[in-house]
């Protein structure tokens, strides 16, 4: 009996874009179990809502874990109004994150609200690093990636910020290269930069994203095909070395 | 002093309260509570080869439910006898293996591989919504599900258990022809067929389009059938449709389920069959009843 579910205190719960939330979460028994790329399941309250909500986390501190999140239906509204000092109902981590490389320089990819669990990583990284952060229009978490000491480099469809065009595109055009590189984000994004890390001979650690229903291994929802297997992303993964994810 | 255990089809369990078909994991439920705290556990269905399930996304939450179009994703039989059993086998609890199957070939070929092993029951899912060809078909033609319950009840040396679909007019002529033809037990209710559409992204929530409803939205409906296939047969009843607390527990014994399998729920919080059992003790201390029959007797009928 390794893992525990249990109300913890929210610390900080902010806007930080449009309909995007910083939750700080104090719990040191929670934050013991975290590892970089790992998920947390956080469960609504609302007697209509069922399931969990599986949810990255952004930053993990000795007795809080940050988690980044985007305000999409009746689980994350109910969430995002909640205040300094409430109680949110939450998981130990789950699944298995990203492993860092023994390498010099590290890329890291992020999409949208697929950002966040590289912050972490970024933060964990002791060589040189470079993120590369692909958004719609409005980019977040810039900031926390320069704290972190890394470059950053940012696309967004629109051009309204950085680059206009996708990160792939960018790390053409900015001919930015690395040893080792790591992703989060949509899977079309996961699935191009596959491709793209194959023929550059190099390799990808994809945190993959999927519907869940349980979030720790039970309903066997969130699959996905690994090496030729069906594999529970929310067990196996969710982060997956990119060669062996047949999307 | 209250007890909580109950006989059912020869076999003595602790208490009343099992895992649902299909919402256990030997390997990862484990990790939140000890099973052997419970009355059963029924695993997730198993067939007689490797079944890979339905595309992704396969998992729709909805208004106090949720829809899964799994498709019934499982090993096979073999793996499962070989790398789950050794693992269930390690608590102290009751076995029931779910049997999945397209063909009448193909559950018997399960049933006849188990009556190896140390299992106590078996139940034979005829009523998943989630497979195109067989299963279901099984489930919602009384000719067909009385030919698979003789079939199956000819070769297994354990007792059987038919899961019941409530994708049917009246339940309870299937219920009658299981019985029937030699049954010694059945569940119900298995999920609805349902159906959501995400009106943002104009398609299907389930790639699979259609699904199995569960959860507290379908209890009244599960209390409905119970009480109808409890008056049309004799044969012990596993209740589940939604149970999410202990005073549900008690609705479906009084409803007439001798036993109760809770499935959703643990998804919404994977201590779920521990607090529903402490809670439904905490009923029956509060009505003082001192045992499981003085509760099903309890029901006041005008």
């Amino acid at each position: 009996m390794a893992k525990i579910i249990k109300y913890a205190t929210i610390v900080e719960n902010t806007l930080i874009a449009p309909d995007i939330y910083q939750m700080v979460i104090y719990d040191p028994q929670i934050a013991s179990t975290a590892k970089v790329g790992m998920f947390i399941n956080l469960y609504p309250q609302n007697s209509h809502t069922l399931l969990p909500r599986p949810i990255s986390i952004s930053e993990i501190s000795e007795n809080t874990l940050t988690i980044v999140y985007q305000v999409v239906g009746y689980g994350t509204t109910e969430f995002s109004i909640l205040k300094s000092g409430d109680k949110i109902q939450i998981s130990s981590a789950l699944g298995k994150g990203y492993t860092i490389a023994d390498v010099e320089t590290h890329i890291l990819i992020g999409g949208g609200i697929g950002t966040p669990p590289l912050v972490e990583l970024a933060k964990q990284i002791k060589t040189k690093k470079i993120a590369v952060l692909g958004f719609k229009d409005e980019p977040i978490l810039a900031n926390k990636f320069l704290e972190a000491g890394a470059e950053v480099y940012i696309a967004t469809e629109t051009g309204k910020v950085g680059f206009k065009g996708n990160v792939i595109d960018l790390i053409q055009s900015e001919n930015i290269v690395g040893d080792y590189y790591y992703a989060c984000g949509p899977k079309p994004m996961l699935k191009a930069l596959k491709n793209f890390c194959k023929n550059i001979n190099k390799s990808v650690q994809l945190s993959l994203e999927e519907r869940m229903g349980c979030g720790y291994g039970a309903c066997v929802g969130c699959v996905c095909n690994v090496n030729g297997k069906s594999t529970k992303i929310c067990v196996d993964g969710p982060v997956f070395l990119g060669n062996e994810v047949n999307f | 002093m209250l007890d909580l255990s109950v006989k059912m089809c020869g076999l003595d369990f602790k208490n009343p309260i099992s895992t649902a078909s299909g919402t256990f994991s030997i390997k990862d439920s484990p990790q939140f509570y000890d099973p052997s705290q419970i009355g059963a556990i029924i695993t997730k269905g198993v067939s007689s080869v490797a079944w890979l399930g339905n595309p992704t996304p396969r998992i729709a939450e909805t208004y106090g439910g949720m829809l899964n179009s799994i498709g019934l994703e499982n090993p096979g039989v073999d793996l499962f006898i070989e790398d789950e059993l050794p693992i269930l086998q390690k608590f102290d609890t009751r076995i029931i293996v779910n049997v999945a199957g397209k063909t009448l070939e193909d559950y018997c070929t399960v049933v006849e591989k188990l009556n190896e092993t140390s299992v106590d029951m078996l139940e034979i899912n005829i009523s998943c919504p989630n497979v195109k060809s067989g299963g279901i078909a099984f489930g919602i033609n009384t000719k067909l599900a009385g030919q698979l319950t003789k079939e199956v009840k000819r070769i297994s040396t354990k007792p059987i258990i038919i899961k019941l679909s409530p994708n049917v007019t009246d339940i309870t002529e299937i219920a009658k022809a299981v019985e029937c033809e030699g049954a010694d037990c059945v569940s119900l209710i298995n999920t609805l067929l349902g159906m959501r559409i995400d009106v943002n992204q104009f398609q299907p929530v389930l790639k699979n389009k259609v699904g199995g409803f569960s959860g507290p939205a379908i209890k009244p409906v599960a209390i409905r059938m119970i009480y109808q296939v409890r008056r049309a047969i004799k044969l012990p009843i596993i209740g589940l449709g939604g149970i999410f607390n202990g005073e549900d527990v008690a609705e479906f014994l009084l409803a007439g389920a001798d036993f109760v399998s809770v499935g959703t729920a643990c998804f919404h919080n994977p201590l779920a069959l521990i607090n529903i059992k402490e809670d439904f003790t905490k009923y029956m201390e509060k009505h003082n009843f001192n045992n499981i029959t003085e509760l099903k007797l309890a029901l006041l009928e005008n």
